[in-house]
């Protein structure tokens, strides 16, 4: 796991980088987990959105989160980078270990950890005051990086794996809102690739296209998934079926099962999941 | 049967109209003061505003002539100062509001804000004469900046919380997952997004304070010559207008009518920018 923003010369990155090796006491073997987590409970304020959810995200695979809406699906994606912090009141309990390092051990800054797991929305945003390739490098350019003709490279190679670079690479200049609804996702998708995070979260990231936009990006999803751990949440159930190799259902905050999507599709374990997945509730 | 007039229709239409007419003239009443206004300064001030209006210094009492350019440009380096003084604080300020700070705290600042915002600026003068005057034992240009500073300050604070609360919460859920800092986030994420609102205040705020009068009358006090030394007492367009409009020198007041054309003309032009600036916001988001 040799993250290239961390070999940028920042000494604050580095030292936390260490900091968290040290800080593991027993460096977890064979990462073919990618997410290990472990009994997680959150609540906003008083209210306990999940509950105790335990389950282990495969390395290099799509995991799909499904559930009927208000069941925490969003919540448990967002624990994944802490991003569920930006909301006051948020407590979380149990742990979530990132190829072994603890996500929520006190030395752990959350910039890091979301530039390790990147994320991409529901609701596509480029930023609408930069064009399309300064949105796609500002995660860099933010974060330190200078080297102009490294921000070139990794321009060119994200826009490339996002499947946006035959689209755009002569509008490079233009506003990043000036392309089409599934192009700025996908623009969103190059943005997040571009800081080479070792996951990607997707919250609902098909839900506001048309068809055959959801269709680039469900290919783009399947592409890579050979470079990256992707843990997708979606509505969409055909969706969850065709892209994802493993699927787990929530409901109510709590994980009512968890396996490869094959069996969660073909075979249930539980009523629920078979109720749910069969379009009789939700 | 239903569709026939009700008995009272005639006392009904008569009702609305005459409401309508009371709105019209209400609307009226409002536009009207500025038409008049501008009027009356073209016609009474127009005929002085000329070159030596803008070039020339003030001729002593007798002598015909001279104009205001001292003031014009003691005006100028007040709003200088007042800016060096008021953009930083208010906008940062603004920021803090809507970026930081707890519900309680922010609610409390907010209403002195708002509170700061009625209080009559010849107080900020009174206030500034007792702080900085008083103190180093003169007026000058740096006290005078300070009371317009002190008053532009509420003014942008509110309005750079305004804008800055309408950027969609999106990007700054976009930018922090990609692993920025808040502080970056704010800057080049939101700032820059509602950078076009955020001067809009700006220049709405140094429209205000650019015709203040009463607030220089105990700090900057004016002068009838070049200063170059901000320590020092110095001319301001609004202080030269009272001073000559209450003399009782019919040159003079000609003189006076010709600085409150000027006045009034640049403060219109910076509307005039405002609305500029403003007319694309629809597309960039804010």
């Amino acid at each position: 796991m040799v993250n290239l923003l961390m070999a940028t010369p920042d000494p604050t990155v580095v030292e936390h980088v260490d900091r968290n090796a040290e800080s593991t006491p027993t460096p977890q073997p064979a990462p073919s987990w990618t997410f290990q987590v472990k009994n997680l409970s959150v609540w906003y304020g008083e209210k306990r959105v999940i509950d105790d959810m335990t389950l282990d995200v495969a390395s290099n695979a799509v995991t799909a989160i499904i559930g009927p809406s208000g069941c925490g699906k969003s919540t448990f994606l967002r624990c994944l980078n802490r991003m569920h912090e930006l909301v006051p009141k948020t407590r979380v309990e149990g742990t979530v270990l990132l190829q072994g390092d603890d996500l929520y051990s006190s030395t752990v800054d959350p910039a890091i950890v979301r530039r390790r797991v990147g994320m991409v929305f529901q609701k596509s945003n480029p930023f609408p005051t930069m064009s399309i390739g300064e949105n796609v490098v500002i995660g860099l350019r933010l974060n330190g990086v200078r080297n102009q003709k490294f921000l070139n490279e990794r321009l060119e190679k994200s826009l490339r794996m996002a499947a946006l670079w035959d689209e755009v690479k002569d509008d490079l200049h233009k506003p990043g809102t000036s392309l089409s609804g599934g192009q700025q996702q996908r623009l969103c998708i190059a943005r997040a690739l571009a800081v080479e995070p070792e996951v990607l979260l997707m919250d609902e990231p098909c839900s506001a296209l048309d068809p055959i936009a959801t269709a680039k990006i469900e290919e783009l999803i399947h592409e890579l998934k050979a470079d990256y751990t992707i843990v997708t949440v979606t509505h969409n159930m055909q969706q969850a079926g065709r892209v994802s190799d493993y699927t787990a259902f929530v409901y109510l905050g709590r994980l009512i099962e968890f396996g490869p999507t094959t069996k969660i599709f073909t075979n249930p374990s539980q009523r629920q999941t078979e109720d749910y997945i069969t379009g009789r509730f939700g | 049967m239903h569709l026939q007039r009700a008995d009272n229709h005639i006392w009904r239409k008569a009702k609305s109209g005459l409401a309508s007419t009371v709105a019209f003239l209400s609307a009226l009443l409002v536009i009207a003061p500025l038409g008049l206004v501008f009027f009356h300064l073209l016609e009474n001030g127009a005929s002085s505003v000329n070159w030596d209006f803008f070039t020339k210094l003030p001729t002593p009492v007798g002598v015909a002539g001279g104009g205001m350019v001292n003031a014009i440009v003691g005006s100028l380096k007040l709003l200088a100062l007042a800016a060096a003084i008021g953009i930083p604080v208010g906008v940062l300020g603004g920021v803090y509001l809507a970026e930081y700070g707890s519900a309680q705290v922010n609610s409390l600042l907010r209403f002195v804000a708002d509170v700061l915002n009625g209080v009559p600026s010849i107080t900020w003068g009174v206030v500034v004469y007792g702080l900085v005057v008083l103190r180093f034992k003169g007026f000058s240009a740096y006290a005078g900046g300070l009371a317009l500073g002190l008053i532009m300050i509420p003014l942008i604070i509110r309005t750079t919380e305004e804008v800055i609360l309408l950027v969609p919460n999106g990007y700054r859920e976009a930018a922090l997952a990609l692993g920025v800092s808040r502080w970056k986030t704010i800057v080049h994420v939101v700032m820059k997004t509602a950078s076009k609102g955020i001067i809009t205040g700006i220049l709405l705020a140094l429209a205000r304070v650019g015709g203040e009068t009463a607030p220089l009358l105990f700090t900057a006090f004016g002068n009838r010559f070049w200063n170059h030394n901000l320590a020092e007492p110095i001319a301001a367009l609004p202080l030269q207008i009272f001073t000559y409009a209450i003399s009782p020198y019919d040159d003079w007041h000609r003189q006076a009518w010709a600085g409150a054309l000027v006045l009034v003309t640049g403060i219109f032009c910076v509307n005039v920018l405002v609305r500029i600036l403003t007319r694309g916001r629809t597309a960039s988001v804010v």
